[in-house]
């Protein structure tokens, strides 16, 4: 590098200031829109923890088979659930409410670089899911007497179930967005679809007992390896004995969630407009 | 170098079967004020969305800054500043946070408190966007198209929705801006906004510029004659009028006289005269006036639309 190169790069703003700049300012916005939208953060936060301390209190006796409390599988389950909440359901109906506002248009005709808009919602899904994770941990643990992680190997494989989950249904949202017409639908046309996969993917019900053609449909989905892998994180390899499989599989649990990950990123790269034309 | 910061030649735009754009001209200078003026649906919007880049044409050439508008480039975005009808929610934010927000956007920006101020907005600074008025959310609107210290502003109907003091606050804003040095293209179908803020007007009519200019210069080139009236007192009654200056006209109906003439103070003088001779010192309700901007623009468009069917 010459000293001229040197010169130009130190007067003219560069690229990666100006994204930095761009990137912070929107996630300060995102992160804002959650703590002051109640409805969003009732909704989409404090459901899932609401679910859990009334059907926490609800649920006795032990899964069929096992000599594992259905309470604690339960648990499993609605952690995924809430990591779903925020990532899928919160993100699809913010990005809904983005287009639908003008925001998008508005933010398309200023010179931001396209990039931060999406650092800034993955600050805030990212914030929110960990956030959401670690009460559904604390109530579970504090109220249910929930076990937590029993070694670096579950801890490990709650980050990488939780990360990568987590992946898979925010660009999941991005590309569902699109077919939300306006803010006003956006919930109900988000929540229904979230609320069967949670029936059909052992969230409330233990995943073996489901009809087979059911099981089968969820295998489809994220939710359901979401829900498996985070059971692998706090039951006994006992419990293995129910799962389809007779194993966690951790390794089909990776390969269909980067699977999702690919699909709903082609689905958002092909559906999203910053305006319509 | 000094390429004038819009050339549009022959801009066409069409959906499916409906021509919106029929070959539009136009070409702002640099600092200037320069209006759209025309009816619903003439074609305004179209034509300053097709100059932010928002929109596509159909046909013809356009330059924004040196550049055509369809490359969008971050780097000619940071230049331009726009203010659309449709505007943007930010229902969780104050207006301090939504200005400063996307003044982070751009290299240069203008300081934020500056903007809120010049917009009208320093009461309402710690005001949440979802409890603005919606005169006041328009001037939000404002000052988020002008943070980025724009060398050219496109406002599309920028006073829409502004009771009559907001409007005024509004056009000292872009009179601001031109003091400064900023081109400014807006639209607007109130004919007095034009009148105040533009250089130069062009009117617009089914997608095509019929008439560019300064408006003074318009209302001339029409030949719009000023007019003269006063009512007809039983002293004058059945008297002829005086002898006018040629190409004058006068009418008269039950109320009175109305004379058109390119002279009026020539028509008054000989009126005065014409008057204290049938021993009357005043006319009842003698007025002169000149052509408002209004008149002339409808007849501009009526013109047009004549001569299109």
């Amino acid at each position: 590098m010459t000293a001229a190169d040197v010169l130009t790069r130190l007067v003219r703003p560069q690229p990666t200031r100006r994204l930095r700049r761009a990137a912070a300012a929107r996630a300060r916005v995102e992160l804002r829109a959650v703590t002051r939208n109640r409805t969003s953060l009732v909704f989409t936060l404090l459901f899932p923890v609401l679910l859990l301390v009334v059907f926490g209190s609800i649920f006795r006796g032990r899964v069929a088979g096992t000599s594992t409390d259905f309470k604690q599988v339960f648990m499993a389950g609605i952690i995924a659930a809430g990591i779903m909440s925020v990532a899928f359901q919160g993100l699809a109906i913010s990005v809904a409410t983005d287009r639908d506002s003008g925001l998008l248009r508005r933010l398309g005709r200023t010179p931001m670089p396209r990039s931060a808009y999406f650092i800034g919602k993955i600050v805030r899904v990212g914030l929110t899911a960990l956030v959401e994770v670690a009460v559904l941990l604390a109530v579970s643990a504090a109220l249910f007497g929930l076990p937590l992680p029993g070694s670096p190997a579950r801890w490990l494989t709650l980050v990488w179930v939780t990360l990568l989950g987590t992946a898979a249904c925010a660009l999941l949202a991005i590309a569902y967005s699109a077919v939300i017409p306006n803010a006003r639908t956006a919930t109900a046309i988000v929540t229904p679809p979230f609320m069967v996969l949670q029936f059909i993917s052992g969230v409330f019900f233990p995943f073996n007992e489901l009809p087979r053609w059911m099981q089968t449909v969820a295998a489809l989905f994220p939710l359901k390896w979401m829900a498996q892998g985070l059971r692998s994180v706090f039951l006994p390899d006992s419990f293995t004995a129910v799962e389809p499989a007779r194993s966690w599989e951790h390794g089909h649990i990776a390969l269909v969630l980067a699977l999702w990950c690919a699909a709903g990123l082609a689905g958002a790269v092909l559906s999203f407009r910053w305006s319509e034309r | 170098m000094t390429e004038p910061p819009i050339v549009v030649t022959e801009l066409t735009k069409r959906y499916e079967n409906t021509q919106v754009l029929a070959g539009i001209d136009l070409v702002a200078d640099r600092g200037e004020v320069f209006a759209l003026l025309g009816p619903n649906g003439a074609g305004k919007t179209t034509t300053v969305e097709i100059l932010a880049g928002i929109r596509h044409r159909s046909g013809g050439e356009v330059r924004v800054l040196g550049d055509d508008p369809e490359r969008n480039s971050p780097g000619w975005r940071a230049r331009i500043g726009i203010v659309s009808q449709s505007t943007g929610i930010f229902d969780d934010l104050t207006v301090r946070e939504v200005v400063s927000h996307f003044a982070a956007f751009y290299p240069e920006p203008l300081p934020s408190g500056h903007v809120i101020e010049m917009v009208g907005l320093a009461a309402q600074r710690d005001t949440r966007a979802s409890a603005l008025s919606g005169g006041q959310r328009r001037r939000l609107d404002l000052a988020v198209g002008i943070i980025g210290n724009p060398e050219l502003v496109l406002l599309d109907e920028p006073t829409t929705g502004l009771d009559p003091e907001a409007r005024r606050d509004a056009w000292d804003l872009i009179g601001y801006l031109a003091e400064h040095g900023t081109t400014i293209v807006l639209t607007t179908h109130y004919l007095d906004e034009a009148q105040a803020l533009a250089d130069r007007v062009s009117v617009v009519v089914a997608g095509r510029v019929i008439e560019t200019g300064p408006v003074p210069e318009l209302r001339a080139r029409l030949d719009t004659q000023p007019t003269i009236s006063f009512g007809c007192p039983d002293g004058l009654r059945g008297r002829s009028l005086p002898p006018l200056p040629p190409g004058s006209t006068a009418t008269h109906t039950s109320a009175g006289w109305t004379l058109r003439t390119a002279s009026p103070t020539v028509v008054a003088g000989a009126l005065a005269a014409w008057a204290r001779d049938a021993g009357l010192d005043e006319l009842p309700d003698f007025e002169v006036r000149q052509p408002s901007l209004e008149e002339v623009y409808l007849d501009l468009v009526g013109r047009a639309q004549r001569s299109r069917a």
